[in-house]
C-alpha cells in the first residue's frame, strides 16, 4: 500500500552536503576557522552577511554556526566556530581533506546593503566577531558606500582576540577598529573595559548611524541601552540571536524565543522586535 | 409522499458498518481508528468494525482516565484517548537517511518518502481543528515536512460527530466542536433511537464516491434528529477556556508569580506535549555503529519540557520547570497566534486527563485572568 513519491524527495531539506575541509586555522586556544571547498555533489554556496549553516561531524552532530568568511567568495565557505561541546570539539579537530556535512544557508541577514548611505557602527563581543566579519568585507568591497565605519569589539583576554592580523587592513579601509578586553595583564597597552564603554568613542554621527551587533545577550541588551542614549534609534539596530536549533527550518521548535523562530526569523533582528523578549528570564 | 427524508444525510445501518470499511480498502486506504488496548482507546489498524471500542466509554478527569462498559452497544461512545492522529503523519521517530564513510567519500542513502494511504476513523471536529493546525506548520510554511505532506494528502477522514463529551472538554469555546464542520470526507453521527444507525454524510468528492458505492438508504427526519439532539447533547460543557484577550494575557504575564505556583506541582514529565494533537517539536539523534564508518540520523518526537530542549553552550535556557511550563502554556495560548494565525489549542483535554497531577490550562488561565482583575 506505500508508494514512493518521488516528486517530493526533491524537497527534502534536511540532508547535509559534503564538503572538504582545505585549511584549518587556529584562531585561539579554543577557537577554529575551517576553510572548505564543495565536494561531490556540493554546489558552490551564495549567502548573505549573517547567514547560517547547520555543520554536521560525521557520526558526532549537527550544530548551527554562522558563516564567517566573504559573500563575495563563492567558491570557499569559511566558519569560525568555538568548541565548546561535543559536536564543536568533534568539527575543531577536523583536518584538511576531512569531509564536513553542510546544510544551508538559513536565516535572516545584515540588511547591510539596504542601509548603504549611512554610518555603519559594528559591535562585536568574543565570538561575535564571526558573524559580522561577512559584513565588514562587505563594507570592504563597497567601502565608498558607506559613511563612517567602527567596529567595536571587546574579548575577555587579548589572546581570544580573533582576526587580530586583519585590524591593520580593516584600518588602511578606513574603518575604525576599537579594542577592549575584560582582563589584562602587563603587557596589554590596550583598552579594558566591556565592549559597551567603547561606544562613546565611536566616530559615527549618531544619528544617522545604523548597528550591527553580535555577542553574549546580556552585551546586546547593554549596548543597544548605550547606543539609544547616545542618538542611535532602536530600528537602526539589528542583533543575531541565538538558540538551540535541530532542524533550522522553522520545524523542530526549538530555537522559538517568544513568537520568534530564531532559524527562520533570524538569526538576524530588528532590535525592536526582540527587544522586550531580550529582558524576560529563561525564555 | 412518504415520509420526510433528508436528501443529503443517508442510514449506514450498524450491521453494514463492515462495508464501509472494505470499500475504504477495496480503494487502497488502510483504516486506522479508535481500538481497546492496555485500558484505554488508541488508534492502530482497524479490519472490521469488531475492532471498534463497541460498548466502552471514557471517563475523564484533571489527571485521571478511565475506560467502563456502557450500556449499550455505541461504537464511538468515548471521547478521546491519549493518542492523536499527528502519529501517522508526523511519526514520533524516523531515519532521516545513512551515512556510509568509504575512504574520502561519503555515501549517502535517503530513505525514500513512503506514502501511506490511510483512512482515519472516528476524527473528532476537535481533532480535524488539530490536523488543520499542524497542516499549517509542516505544510504552509518556507519548508515543507515532505513525509507529512504526502501522507497527509492522502488521507481519507471518516468522523465522527461527537454526541457526549467529557468533563474535560472544552471544544465549544475553543469554536472547533463537537459538530464536524469541514475538513472530513464522511461524516458520521451514531444515534441509538429510532434505531442504532449512523447517519452518514458525504463532505468531499471523495466522500461522496464512497457512499455512492454502499447504495444507502436517505435519512429520515427522526434520523436526522436523533443526530442533531446528539451534538447539542455534547454541547453541554462545563468546563470552558475564556478565549478573549487571552493571546495578550499570555504575553502580558511572562513574569507572573503563577508560574511558580504552577512549577510546584509541574513534573516537567512532558505527558501534555505528547498527548497534544497539536504540538509538533522533534528533535534528532545522530548515531553510528562500532565501526565509526555507518552514521544515521533519527528524528524524534521532542518535549518543551525537557531539560536539553533548550540546550546551548553554558547550559539549558530554560533551567527552571516554571519557564518550561511557560513556554508550553504560551506557546500554545498566545505566540501560536503569531506563528501561525490561530490558537494552539482545540479544546480536546488531552493534556488535562494526562497530567499526572492534574493540571488543568484553562484553569491556570482562568486563575491569570483573576490574578489580574485583582491587580488591577
Amino acid at each position: 500500500m506505500a508508494s514512493k513519491a518521488a516528486d517530493v524527495i526533491g524537497t527534502q531539506p534536511l540532508l547535509p552536503q559534503p564538503w572538504v575541509v582545505s585549511e584549518v586555522t587556529r584562531e585561539t586556544d579554543d577557537v577554529v576557522t575551517l576553510t572548505m571547498d564543495p565536494g561531490s555533489g556540493a554546489a558552490p554556496m551564495v549567502f548573505r552577511p549573517g547567514q547560517f549553516n547547520m555543520l554536521y561531524a560525521f557520526g558526532v552532530g549537527e550544530v548551527p554556526i554562522s558563516i564567517s568568511g566573504d559573500p563575495a567568495h563563492e567558491a570557499q565557505l569559511i566558519h569560525t566556530l568555538r568548541a565548546v561541546g561535543f559536536v564543536t570539539r568533534a568539527l575543531c579537530a577536523l583536518q584538511p581533506g576531512d569531509l564536513i556535512g553542510v546544510r544551508g544557508p538559513y536565516g535572516s541577514h545584515w540588511p547591510i546593503e539596504q542601509h548603504a548611505g549611512r554610518d555603519i557602527v559594528l559591535v562585536a563581543g568574543g565570538i561575535g566577531l564571526a558573524p559580522l566579519r561577512p559584513a565588514i568585507y562587505h563594507i570592504l568591497s563597497h567601502r565608498d558606500r558607506y559613511g563612517e565605519v567602527a567596529l567595536l569589539y571587546g574579548a575577555r583576554k587579548p589572546d581570544e582576540l580573533l582576526f587580530p592580523d586583519e585590524f591593520d587592513a580593516w584600518r588602511k579601509a578606513g574603518i575604525q577598529v576599537e579594542i577592549t578586553v575584560d582582563n589584562a595583564d602587563a603587557c596589554w597597552e590596550g583598552r579594558v573595559g566591556v565592549v559597551t564603554t567603547l561606544i562613546r568613542h565611536g566616530r559615527f554621527e549618531r544619528t544617522a548611524a545604523s548597528a550591527f551587533m553580535c555577542g553574549p545577550e546580556v552585551m546586546m541588551r547593554f549596548a543597544a541601552q548605550e547606543l539609544e542614549n547616545q542618538g542611535v534609534t532602536p530600528d537602526k539596530v539589528f542583533v543575531s540571536m541565538e538558540r538551540n536549533m535541530k532542524c533550522a527550518i522553522g520545524l523542530c521548535g526549538h530555537c522559538q524565543l517568544g513568537p520568534e523562530f530564531i532559524c527562520t526569523d533570524g538569526a538576524v533582528f530588528a532590535l525592536p522586535r526582540v527587544q522586550r523578549l531580550m529582558t524576560i528570564r529563561e525564555l | 409522499m412518504g415520509p420526510k427524508r433528508d436528501a443529503s444525510a443517508f442510514i449506514l445501518p450498524v450491521a453494514r458498518l463492515d462495508e464501509l470499511f472494505a470499500a475504504l480498502r477495496s480503494r487502497g486506504y488502510a483504516c486506522v481508528g479508535p481500538t481497546v488496548r492496555d485500558a484505554a482507546i488508541v488508534y492502530g489498524d482497524i479490519e472490521h468494525s469488531a475492532d471498534l471500542p463497541r460498548g466502552w466509554t471514557d471517563d475523564h478527569a484533571p489527571g485521571s482516565y478511565r475506560i467502563k462498559r456502557r450500556s449499550d452497544n455505541a461504537y464511538f461512545g468515548y471521547v478521546v484517548g491519549p493518542h492523536a492522529w499527528k502519529k501517522y503523519l508526523f511519526t514520533p521517530e524516523r531515519r532521516l537517511w545513512q551515512l556510509q564513510r568509504a575512504g574520502a567519500k561519503w555515501e549517502r542513502t535517503d530513505p525514500p518518502v513512503e506514502v501511506q494511504k490511510y483512512a482515519f476513523i472516528g476524527v473528532r471536529a476537535c481533532e480535524i481543528a488539530a490536523l488543520q493546525i499542524q497542516d499549517r506548520i509542516f505544510t504552509g510554511g518556507q519548508f515543507v515536512e515532505p513525509n507529512y505532506a504526502a501522507t497527509r494528502r492522502e488521507v481519507f477522514v471518516v468522523s465522527v460527530n461527537c454526541t457526549q463529551s467529557a468533563s474535560t472538554c472544552f471544544c465549544v469555546s475553543m469554536d472547533t466542536g463537537p459538530e464536524v464542520r469541514g475538513g472530513s470526507d464522511l461524516t458520521l453521527t451514531e444515534i441509538l433511537q429510532p434505531e442504532h444507525c449512523f447517519v452518514v454524510r458525504a463532505d468531499s468528492e471523495r466522500g461522496d464516491e464512497v457512499l455512492a458505492s454502499l447504495d444507502l438508504d436517505c435519512a429520515r427526519s427522526e434520523h436526522s434528529h436523533a443526530a442533531a439532539v446528539g451534538v447539542d447533547h455534547a454541547r453541554r460543557q462545563s468546563r470552558r477556556l475564556e478565549t478573549a484577550g487571552l493571546k495578550d494575557l499570555l504575553r502580558r504575564n511572562s513574569e507572573s508569580p503563577q508560574w511558580q505556583d504552577i512549577a510546584s506541582r509541574c513534573l516537567s514529565c512532558a505527558n501534555c506535549t505528547l498527548a497534544c494533537p497539536t504540538c509538533f517539536c522533534s528533535s534528532v539523534e545522530d548515531v553510528s555503529d562500532l565501526s565509526g564508518d555507518h552514521a544515521e540520523r533519527w528524528q524524534r518526537w521532542d518535549s518543551c519540557f525537557n531539560p536539553d530542549f533548550s540546550y546551548m553552550h553554558g547550559g539549558e535556557v530554560r533551567r527552571t520547570t516554571a519557564a518550561r511550563y511557560r513556554q508550553w502554556m504560551t506557546h500554545k495560548l498566545s505566540t501560536w497566534f503569531d506563528q501561525f494565525g490561530s490558537s494552539g489549542c482545540v479544546g480536546c483535554g488531552r493534556c488535562i486527563s494526562w497530567c499526572p497531577v492534574g493540571i488543568d490550562i484553562t484553569e491556570e488561565a482562568r486563575k491569570m485572568r483573576e490574578a489580574e482583575g485583582v491587580q488591577s
